[in-house]
């Protein structure tokens, strides 16, 4: 007579609080995971980035309110936060183009497609998109 | 999975999404030409950027008529990342629908806003 197998573990339902935390995250799932979270912060930002687009644009009084919003305030925003919200757009734009680019040449190129080449882009897109992001930081809060 | 609606049509959900998954791909790369475009005229422009060269970029129509084409490119490119982003989460429909409506009207309104400003100049 067989003996029973021991029963098995059984999962039904993810349990967010207990399982999610920990999840692995190889570098390849958080610059993918980023990526959605980049985007969706660019989708949030849109009517700023037409704000700016608009402003800047539109004549030289608005351009000057434009400057003005940086240097000083906008309304009762404070201009750090201005600049806190455009670092927030530098760092999301950059993440999403620079990882874009990573998706299209792993969508176009077959070789790419490796678990090797998958971590090596993963932190070169990394690297990229935030040293980039200090650099734009410090220019746009004065350093240089 | 393929599922039968009727007595004849054979559904099945391959290639359904092709359609959005190419043009989410297609606006991308049109998008990030466009910044790659503006950067260079940007950089290469003479002297300190004031409003005057920042404003002269946009002033031709052929800019104009690719920025309207950029514009689109965005909405619909976002239309589709936020549609999957909902997909993902969001499991009631109800729920789902409405954020699906907000992000249309969101996207349309930003559209609207960007390409007023583009054509008031």
């Amino acid at each position: 007579m067989t003996e029973l197998a021991k029963k098995r573990p059984e999962f039904r339902n993810i349990h967010a609080f207990s399982d999610l935390p920990n999840y692995r995250w190889p570098l390849a799932a958080l610059v993918s995971g980023m990526h959605r979270v980049s985007g969706v912060i660019l989708f949030l930002l849109l009517p700023f980035i037409i704000w700016m687009f608009d402003t800047s644009l539109s004549s030289e009084i608005s351009f000057a309110e434009f400057k003005s919003a940086f240097n000083s305030h906008l309304g009762f925003i404070p201009g750090w936060l201005v600049k806190l919200m455009t670092l927030a757009l530098i760092w999301a734009y950059l993440h999403h183009f620079i990882a874009g680019i990573r998706h299209l040449v792993m969508d176009i190129n077959h070789a790419a497609v490796t678990k090797s080449f998958g971590r090596q882009s993963a932190a070169t897109v990394l690297v990229l998109s935030l040293s980039l992001t200090l650099v734009l930081a410090l220019k746009l809060f004065g350093v240089y | 999975m393929p599922q039968n609606y009727g007595s004849a049509r054979l559904v099945v959900g391959a290639h359904y999404g092709v359609r959005d998954w190419l043009s989410q791909r297609v606006t991308a790369v049109l998008m990030a030409l466009f910044t790659v475009l503006l950067l260079a005229r940007l950089l290469f422009s003479r002297g300190p950027v004031g409003y005057d060269v920042w404003a002269g970029l946009f002033a031709p129509q052929w800019m104009k008529a690719l920025t309207l084409a950029v514009i689109v490119s965005l909405a619909y490119h976002a239309w589709v990342g936020m549609r999957n982003v909902w997909m993902d989460y969001i499991q009631a429909v109800g729920v789902r629908l409405v954020l699906q409506i907000f992000t249309i009207v969101w996207l349309v309104s930003c559209a609207g806003w960007a390409v007023q400003v583009l054509w008031r100049l």
